[in-house]
């Protein structure tokens, strides 16, 4: 077994700190700490399945080691929202059932997250390469970036909304 | 005093008008998918978990003359270590079908030999992955190397080595020759046939070896309940027959297993397989701790299964007004090292294309046959991909050559309501079939919708005259699949009420991500008359759900959702009886509505009061309302579809883009429309993707050599072209509610329809898929060639 280390996360604005080996990837640590949202497809950096966000950018957790993630904020597809309090996305890919089997989903909502923070009003092409990283093989991806399109629209929505204090 | 059932189930009319039936709620698994539930097998994390890791052969064939595992057991965390000296030797299929299984039985847990790269020899448990890597590099195998077939057409040739060479395997057709399956059957005499035809033309196809690509992998985790039974939680498609295969390979009782099947990451045929369940489960006996494997992505590419790469050649008479008078297909299927779905998917790829137009005389012809290559199984399409290559090019060039229009050529030809074929009595699965007369067929609807959306009128022919290299073409392929399989597919289902007036739907049926847990909750809610958040779907667990053949097939629609009507209705027959004995009048004047039991006379309860006083027995009636049905089918309705391409071939580069792509689809009544347009949208576009780029490449010695998504193309969001889906409403009599089958159909169309395409933009007709930029290159040189030669 490999040395432990200590490691500082704050994951979905928790502040956590785990004993870990120091050969483990973030996804390892994430999956072995509960973050079961967080998918394996391929351990190659390939498929986009563990996608999280890391100090603001998206990566591939299984192509990151671990403690070099050390102090680092982590979000998480379940940090998005959760029943009850859905992000706009999340609503999304429900109202157009965009989500099959669901299990490239939570890396895909990342990824659209992480556009949707820095283009509220991203065009079709702009998705899909934002998205280019996040392998489906049971959509085609029609309704996904139907989905990432209209949970724009609703989230530019809600922001002129409040901005004209209305709500 | 319980109530005697007076009426049949299902009495109340059909009004034709329904309330959840064809309106697309939320799925009922989605708010867990969206955020992240722990859903999936590996999302289960049991304390004490030991891991697998398999040793595979790094031979295409080969004797195992010994293996020493003792060095390996000595690794610090080696629990148990699984060869075919320690295991039992039970000749099964691994294919997940309805027993008798029409797969041959030449698979063993562990054998003596190894057939192709990558093929079992040993499985390490250990208490970490680590570990289990480290002492699989410690077990020394001493081989006898043999001579390998590397190509399906080496396979039956005279003095090739035998694969299956064990005399203990049974159901292979022919083991000396390496043929698993052989088919044939002949309506009419196709000889005669050509001999009245004006016109024949014949052509050979080609499809390569390619993988499912789920992106959650093969996976299966075992462990012990209290009594010592043995729970296997696995991302399967056939739970039932998982459960039937691991008490034959581990000859224990079926009571002694439970099958638990949670959200699967996608199957598409792949998970039709009992391919980890047997050593888990094994592994879990011998040790009493929780066991898990996973396959790599790279195991799952080459130690997985595949499609059946197939050869089919295709023939094709014609008089001169349009009529057929022969169709004749002969195909070479490449099973590789196992006959897992051999005969079936061969079988298939006639049976799901011939019908599809008139010919007095049709025959087919077809081996499959062992190569010491990937194991094929049951991919998505089961034959009718491949065979849909064949008869639709093949229908393209009969339509060039004989100056036919190909809209009105397939029109004049193709099944319709009321039609039958020779072909659906002649071919089922892997034996005789059943006869059948089409109910609905919308498929005319669906090819003049399709054209219209493409623009065919404007664009077929004239593409190829852009100025420049860059040159644009039009194709089509219309298709056909089934809805389940007549007479072997059989669905149960329960359903029970609860006293808030919700209800619980135990369905074997297996959702594999396709969506069916929430049409069968939709089949069951408009039945009942609630909304469909109000019917909780549990699927599946052998412990608790009653039998399903599994997600297979394009049966869960059709099949399952036949079943669950039933039940719906047995239990609204009990309610009705309930209410008709409470209230003193006859039950044929009952019925539902929004919750509700309403009489003629003016009576009415909600069926929260309705259960709370059956349950608590005010008036001494108590009781549980449940339904409980199974259901069959004597035919397999199909659906139609015509797929319509757009595509742009660069002549400098030979690379091809999809531009546009429409697909017009007849399923029946969809029950939930946007479901069944993603259906559509998966299957083509996987189908585009492996027209275009999918393919796995193998070395001399039969290793495959791109095992990776980074060296495996598979399309992302960016590759994908618009896809256009247009549900053309038909009404099958046999279905519930009118449905038909939608999951596989359109996996068929793109190459077709891509090829076709490509032949109206640059006038080369490729035979081989993926069409790869060299491939198209090769091709123009070779048309430049010709003529220049003329």
């Amino acid at each position: 077994m490999a040395p432990l280390t200590e490691l500082h996360l704050t994951i979905n604005g928790e502040a956590r700190t785990f004993l870990t080996p120091i050969n483990f990837s973030l996804l390892d640590v994430l999956r072995a700490e509960g973050y079961v949202e967080v998918k394996n497809g391929c351990l190659n950096g390939d498929c986009g399945s563990c996608c999280v966000e890391l100090n603001g950018r998206p990566v591939n957790g299984c192509l990151v080691m671990a403690p070099h993630c050390e102090g680092g904020e982590v979000v998480t597809a379940a940090g998005l929202g959760r029943p009850g309090a859905l992000h706009p996305l999340q609503q999304a890919m429900l109202d157009h059932a965009a989500a099959q089997c669901g299990f490239c989903i939570p890396g895909l909502l990342v990824a659209a997250k992480h556009l949707l923070d820095h283009a509220p009003n991203p065009s079709r092409d702009e998705i899909r390469a934002a998205l280019a990283g996040n392998l489906c093989r049971c959509t085609g991806y029609v309704k996904i970036l139907d989905a990432v399109e209209d949970a724009a629209a609703r989230m530019r929505r809600e922001k002129t909304g409040k901005g004209k204090g209305r709500r | 005093m319980t109530p005697k059932t007076s009426r049949p189930a299902g009495t109340q009319p059909e009004t034709g008008q329904t309330t959840v039936v064809n309106t697309s709620p939320w799925k009922v698994d989605g708010i867990g998918l969206v955020t992240g539930a722990p859903l999936f097998v590996d999302d289960l994390q049991l304390r004490g978990t030991l891991h697998v890791k398999l040793l595979g052969s790094p031979h295409a064939h080969a004797r195992i003359r010994s293996i020493d595992v003792s060095e390996a057991l000595r690794v610090k965390g080696v629990q148990l270590i699984l060869t075919h000296e320690n295991t039992p030797r039970v000749p099964h299929t691994t294919a997940g079908q309805g027993y008798p299984e029409p797969s041959p039985y030449d698979a063993f847990m562990f054998d003596t030999k190894v057939r192709f790269v990558g093929d079992r020899v040993a499985a390490v448990v250990a208490e970490t992955a680590t570990a289990a890597r480290e002492a699989r590099k410690r077990i020394r195998v001493d081989y006898e190397v043999l001579p390998a077939i590397l190509s399906v057409r080496d396979a039956k040739r005279p003095g090739a080595p035998v694969i299956h060479d064990e005399p203990d395997a049974t159901g292979i057709h022919d083991a000396r020759r390496n043929v698993a399956a052989h088919f044939d059957f002949e309506h009419g005499s196709v000889a005669m046939g050509f001999e009245m035809a004006d016109l024949i033309v014949e052509t050979e196809i080609e499809n390569g070896y390619a993988q499912h690509c789920p992106i959650e992998p093969h996976v299966c985790l075992t462990y012990l309940d209290p009594e010592g039974r043995v729970v296997v939680r696995t991302s399967t498609q056939v739970p039932f027959h998982c459960r039937r295969i691991l008490a034959q390979c581990l000859q224990i009782p079926v009571s002694r297993i439970r099958v638990i099947k949670p959200r699967v990451g996608g199957g598409f045929g792949t998970k039709q397989e009992i391919l980890l369940e047997d050593v888990c489960a094994l592994a879990t006996l011998r040790t009493g701790r929780p066991v898990k494997w996973e396959l790599t992505r790279a195991e799952e590419f080459y130690a997985s299964r595949t499609r059946h790469p197939m050869v089919v050649n295709v023939k094709i008479g014609v008089k001169p007004n349009g009529d057929i008078t022969a169709l004749d297909m002969r195909a070479l299927s490449n099973t590789g090292a196992y006959g897992t779905h051999s005969l079936t998917v061969l079988t298939n790829a006639g049976a799901k294309t011939l019908p599809l137009y008139h010919a007095e005389h049709v025959r087919f012809d077809g081996d499959a046959v062992y190569t010491n290559l990937p194991v094929a199984g049951a991919y998505r399409g089961y034959g009718g991909t491949q065979g849909a290559f064949a008869l639709e090019t093949l229908i393209d060039e009969v339509c060039e050559r004989g100056g036919f229009d190909p809209i009105a050529f397939r029109k004049r030809n193709a099944l319709d309501t009321g039609h039958t074929s020779p072909v659906f009595a002649a071919m089922g699965e892997g034996k005789e079939g059943v006869p059948m007369v089409i109910e609905s067929c919308g498929l005319r609807e669906c090819i003049d919708r399709g054209a219209e959306a493409i623009g065919w009128a404007h664009k077929r022919g004239q593409g190829r005259h852009r100025p420049g290299p860059v040159k644009r073409g039009v194709g089509m392929a219309c298709l056909m699949q089934g809805s389940g399989i007549p007479l072997i597919d059989m669905a149960a289902a329960r359903i029970k009420m609860n006293e808030d007036g919700s209800f619980n739907l135990f369905a074997g049926a297996t959702d594999i991500g396709t969506g069916s847990d929430t049409v069968l909750a939709q089949i069951a809610a408009e039945v009942l008359t609630v909304p469909t958040h109000m019917v909780n779907v549990l699927s599946s667990d052998t412990d608790v759900t009653p039998f399903d053949t599994g997600a297979y097939a394009s049966s869960t629609t059709y099949i399952s959702g036949g079943a669950v009507k039933k039940a719906a209705e047995a239990l609204r027959a009990e309610i009705f009886d309930y209410c008709a004995e409470m209230w003193n009048v006859p039950p044929e004047t009952l019925h539902l509505e929004a919750g509700q039991v309403l009489s003629a006379q003016g009576q009415s309860i909600a069926f929260s009061d309705l259960v709370l006083r059956a349950f608590m027995g005010f008036g001494g009636m108590q009781r549980q309302f449940e339904g409980h049905a199974s259901h069959t089918s004597p035919t397999s309705p199909p659906p139609f579809s015509a797929h319509f391409a757009e595509v742009e071939v660069d002549t400098e580069t030979g690379n091809v883009r999809v531009l546009d792509y429409v697909a017009a689809v007849d399923c029946g009544v969809a029950i939930h429309p946007l479901q069944a347009e993603g259906q559509v949208e998966g299957a083509a576009l996987n189908g585009i993707s492996y027209a275009l780029c999918e393919q796995m490449v193998f070395d001399a010695r039969g290793k495959l050599r791109n095992d990776s998504f980074a060296d495996y193309k598979i399309f992302t969001s960016l590759d994908a072209p618009p896809i256009r889906t247009i549900l053309v409403k038909t009404h099958e009599p046999t279905g519930p509610f009118g449905a038909k089958s939608i999951a596989e159909i359109c996996i068929n169309g793109p190459i077709p329809a891509i090829a076709n395409a490509i032949a109206d933009a640059v006038g080369i007709r490729l035979r081989r898929s993926p069409f790869t930029p060299e491939r198209v290159l090769e091709a123009l040189r070779a048309k430049a060639g010709a003529e220049a030669v003329l």
